[in-house]
C-alpha cells in the first residue's frame, strides 16, 4: 500500500470515528448528564427521560454504534483492498 | 431440595466444568499462556471478555449503589459500558495489528525506551492488585454467606480454583473458562431480576419493568401508594416521604460528569481488558469482539438499573414497621396472605452487614433517611454477641430515641437500621421470597463473577513480571535486544510469577484492607491518566516521542495518586477539593494533564526515529496483522 493510499485510508478512518465519536457522547455524557435536567422534563410511562439515558439508554446506543462501526470499517477496508 | 444443598449442587458442578475445562486448554507455549495462541473466536473472546469485565463489583455491588445512590448511580452503567465504545474504535483494532503480548510491550516498543516499559509494568502491577483485592473481598462475602464457611476458608478454596486453570491454563484456560463463568453468571443475574420484575410490576422483562406499574398496594409506613402506580413515581413517593433525595434526580453535575468520564477511560485503559483483544486472529476480529463483548455486557447492565429499583420498592415494603421478632421467625403475613419471611435479616445480621436498633422501643423496624448508630458512616459497631430482648444483635454505638426533629424530617419514621449496600443483590431472591435454586444459582454466578475476573487480573500481573519485566528489561541482551530467556524458562517463570500473584491476592483476600471500596477509584483514576492517554498518543499521535510519553505518565500517575491518597486516606477536608472535584472523579483530570503535558513536552524535544514513524504507520493500517509476533 503507497503512502499516499494509507494516508486517505487513515482520514477516513478517523471522519468515522469522530462522527461516531459525538453520536456516542450526546447519548451518554450529553443525555445523561449534562442536558438530564431538561430531558428529565419528558416522561415515558412514569421514567424520566434523562434518567434513562443514564441507566439504560447510553448502554443500548453504545452496542449499536460498535456494530455501525464494524460495518463501516469493514466497508472502508474493502474500498483500500486492505482487509483480510 | 434443601437450600444448602442446592447451593453445593450448584457451586459443585460450576466448578467442576471450570476445571475440566482448564485441563482440556491447557497452555504449551509463552503464545498460548499469554495470549491463547491467538486464534480465540471473536465471539468467544466477546464472551470471556465480557466475564473478565463483570467482577464481584458489578455483580454484587453495583445494583446495591444504584439502588440507594439512584440517579447518580447511572454515572457507573454509563462509564462501565463506554468505555468499550473508546476501546473498539481508538484503542483494540491498532493494539491488535501490533501484534504483542501485553500493554507494556506496546509502551515499550513505540516509545523505544526501557523505562517506558517500567513505568508501564510498575502501572500494571498496582493497578491490577488493587482490583484484585476488591475481587477476593465478594469471594469471600459469597462463601461465607452461602457456603457457611469461614470467610478464610473461602478465599483458599476459591484461591485454589484459580490456580487451578490460570496457572495450569494461562490466558488460554482463563479464555474457556470465562466462557463457561460468563454463561453461568448472565443466568444467575437474569432469573432472579426476572422473578423480581415480575413481582414488582407483573412486567417479564425486567428493561421494561422500569416503566411498569406497581403490582401491589406499596406501604412506606407513611402513606400506602395505590397498586397500579408507575414504578418510578411510587419511589419517588416513598423515599421522598422517608427523608430521602428522590431517586430519579441528580445530585452534582460536574461530578457526575467527571466519574462518568474517568470510569470511560479507565476501562478503556485497564489491561487485563485490554489484553484480551490480543487473543482474537485479525483486526477485523478484533473491532467486532468489542462490539460482542459490549452486547454480552449491556444484557446484564440494561438490567442492573431495574434490579436497583425493584429492591429498593422490595426493602422498603418488606421490612417497614414490621415485627422484628415475628419477620425473622418467618411468622410475618403480608395483607395478601403471603408469608414474608425475614430470615435473611437474622442471616446478614450474624454476618455483619445488616443491623437493628429498636430506638423507639416498638419491636417494630424503622427505614428512613438518617444513621441509626452512631459514628463512622452510621455503621454498627457490635457488643459481642450480646443479644436484646427482640433477640437482636446489640450494637455499642447505637443510637437513643428519636429526636422531634428527626421525626420531623422524615414523617414520623426514624431510621432503626443499617444495611450494607453489598448485600442487595445477594438477599434479594431472600428478600423477595424466590426458590431455593434462584438463591443457589445467585451464588454460582457471584463465585464466577469474581473468579473469572480475578483470574484475568492475576494473568496480566504475571506476564509483566515474567514477559515485560524479565523477559524485555532484566534479562534482555544489550546487543540483540532480545531476551535471553528461553521460552521454557519464560513459560516456567509467567508460571512462578502467577503463583506468586495468587498468594498476594489470597492475603489481600484473608486481611483485606480496610479501604477496598475506596481503592477501587484507584484502578479507574490510574488507568484513566496513565494508559488510556499514552497508548491514543502512542497510535494517533505519530509526532509523539518517549519524552513526552514518559512525562505524561508520570504527571498524570503522580497528580492521580497523590489526590486520592491526600482526600481518601490521609482525611483532606472536602472544602480543600480541586475546582471541587470528588476523588473519585480526579483521573479525568489527571488524564486532562498528561495529555496536555505529553502533547509540550513532545513538540519541544526531537521526534521519534524513523523506524518508530514507520511502526505508527504500520499499526493504522489493518491488513497483515497475521499472528502476534513469536519470539
Amino acid at each position: 500500500m503507497d503512502a499516499e493510499k494509507a494516508q486517505a485510508y487513515w482520514k477516513e478512518n478517523i471522519r468515522t470515528i469522530l462522527s461516531l465519536l459525538v453520536v456516542w457522547f450526546i447519548v451518554s455524557l450529553g443525555a445523561g448528564v449534562l442536558f438530564i435536567e431538561q430531558l428529565n422534563a419528558i416522561e415515558i410511562s412514569g421514567v424520566k427521560l434523562g434518567f434513562w439515558f443514564a441507566q439504560q439508554g447510553a448502554v443500548y446506543a453504545f452496542v449499536i454504534l460498535i456494530f455501525v462501526y464494524v460495518y463501516k470499517m469493514g466497508k472502508i477496508d474493502e474500498k483500500y483492498g486492505v482487509n483480510e | 431440595m434443601e437450600l444448602q444443598s442446592l447451593i453445593y449442587i450448584f457451586v459443585g458442578i460450576s466448578f467442576t466444568i471450570y476445571i475440566g475445562i482448564a485441563i482440556w486448554a491447557r497452555a504449551g507455549s509463552t503464545k498460548e499462556f499469554y495470549i491463547a495462541g491467538g486464534g480465540v473466536h471473536p465471539i468467544a473472546n466477546g464472551m470471556a471478555t465480557a466475564a473478565d469485565w463483570m467482577s464481584a463489583a458489578s455483580f454484587i455491588s453495583l445494583a446495591g449503589i444504584i439502588a440507594f445512590k439512584g440517579s447518580d448511580g447511572g454515572a457507573y452503567l454509563m462509564g462501565w459500558t463506554g468505555g468499550y465504545v473508546l476501546l473498539a474504535m481508538l484503542l483494540a483494532p491498532y493494539l491488535r495489528k501490533f501484534g504483542k503480548f501485553t500493554v507494556p510491550d506496546f509502551v515499550g516498543d513505540r516509545y523505544y525506551s526501557d523505562v517506558a516499559r517500567t513505568v508501564a509494568v510498575i502501572a500494571v502491577i498496582f493497578i491490577s492488585f488493587t482490583y484484585v483485592a476488591g475481587q477476593m473481598r465478594g469471594v469471600g462475602i459469597v462463601f461465607s454467606r452461602f457456603l457457611e464457611v469461614d470467610v478464610n476458608t473461602g478465599v483458599m478454596l476459591g484461591m485454589g480454583i484459580v490456580f487451578i486453570y490460570s496457572v495450569l491454563g494461562g490466558m488460554k484456560g482463563i479464555t474457556y473458562t470465562q466462557v463457561a463463568q460468563y454463561v453461568v453468571m448472565i443466568f444467575a443475574f437474569t432469573v432472579p431480576a426476572i422473578f423480581l420484575s415480575i413481582q414488582v410490576t407483573d412486567t417479564f422483562l425486567p428493561q421494561l419493568g422500569l416503566f411498569s406499574q406497581t403490582s401491589f398496594a406499596f406501604d412506606s409506613g407513611v402513606r400506602v401508594i395505590p397498586e397500579g402506580t408507575y414504578l418510578m413515581h411510587a419511589l419517588d413517593q416513598a423515599v421522598n416521604d422517608l427523608g430521602f433525595n428522590n431517586y430519579t434526580e441528580p445530585g452534582s453535575i460536574f461530578n457526575m460528569f467527571m466519574l462518568t468520564v474517568v470510569l470511560m477511560a479507565g476501562t478503556a485503559g485497564l489491561p487485563h481488558v485490554i489484553v484480551r483483544f490480543f487473543t482474537v486472529p485479525t483486526v477485523k476480529d478484533a473491532r467486532i469482539s468489542a462490539g460482542w463483548a459490549l452486547l454480552f455486557i449491556a444484557i446484564m447492565y440494561t438490567t442492573i438499573a431495574s434490579v436497583a429499583a425493584f429492591s429498593r420498592v422490595n426493602l422498603i415494603s418488606n421490612v417497614q414497621n414490621v415485627d422484628y421478632k415475628a419477620f425473622v421467625a418467618g411468622e410475618m403475613i403480608r395483607a395478601d396472605g403471603t408469608v414474608n419471611n425475614g430470615a435473611w435479616f437474622k442471616t446478614w445480621e450474624q454476618g455483619g452487614l445488616l443491623a437493628w436498633n429498636d430506638r423507639n422501643g416498638d419491636g417494630k423496624i424503622q427505614y428512613a433517611n438518617g444513621a441509626a448508630f452512631d459514628g463512622a458512616k452510621g455503621k454498627p459497631v457490635y457488643d459481642g454477641e450480646k443479644r436484646g430482648i427482640n433477640g437482636q444483635r446489640l450494637t455499642i454505638n447505637a443510637k437513643g430515641t428519636p429526636t422531634e426533629a428527626e421525626l420531623k424530617a422524615n414523617n414520623g419514621v426514624a431510621n432503626e437500621i443499617y444495611v450494607d449496600r453489598d448485600i442487595m443483590v445477594l438477599a434479594n431472591p431472600e428478600i423477595a421470597n424466590l426458590p431455593a435454586w434462584v438463591i443457589a444459582l445467585m451464588a454460582a454466578g457471584g463465585l464466577a463473577a469474581a473468579l473469572s475476573t480475578a483470574a484475568g487480573l492475576l494473568l496480566v500481573i504475571s506476564a509483566s513480571i515474567s514477559h515485560d519485566l524479565f523477559g524485555q528489561v532484566l534479562m534482555k541482551d544489550k546487543k540483540t535486544g532480545k531476551s535471553t530467556l528461553s521460552e521454557k524458562a519464560e513459560l516456567n517463570l509467567a508460571r512462578g510469577a502467577a503463583v506468586v500473584a495468587i498468594l498476594v491476592a489470597g492475603y489481600l483476600g484473608i486481611n483485606p484492607p480496610g479501604f477496598v471500596a475506596q481503592v477501587v477509584a484507584f484502578a479507574f483514576g490510574l488507568a484513566a491518566a496513565s494508559f488510556f492517554p499514552v497508548i491514543i498518543l502512542g497510535i494517533f499521535d505519530k509526532r509523539m516521542n518517549k519524552e513526552g510519553a514518559i512525562t505524561g505518565m508520570v504527571v498524570g500517575l503522580t497528580f492521580t495518586f497523590a489526590y486520592i491518597v491526600y482526600f481518601v486516606f490521609m482525611g483532606g477536608a472536602k472544602e480543600d477539593y480541586l475546582f471541587g472535584i470528588a476523588p473519585t472523579g480526579i483521573g479525568t483530570l489527571g488524564m486532562v494533564l498528561h495529555f496536555v503535558v505529553a502533547y509540550f513536552v513532545s513538540r519541544a524535544t526531537p521526534p521519534p526515529p524513523a523506524e518508530i514513524q514507520a511502526l505508527v504507520e504500520s499499526i493504522r493500517v489493518p491488513s497483515g496483522a497475521g499472528a502476534a509476533i513469536d519470539h
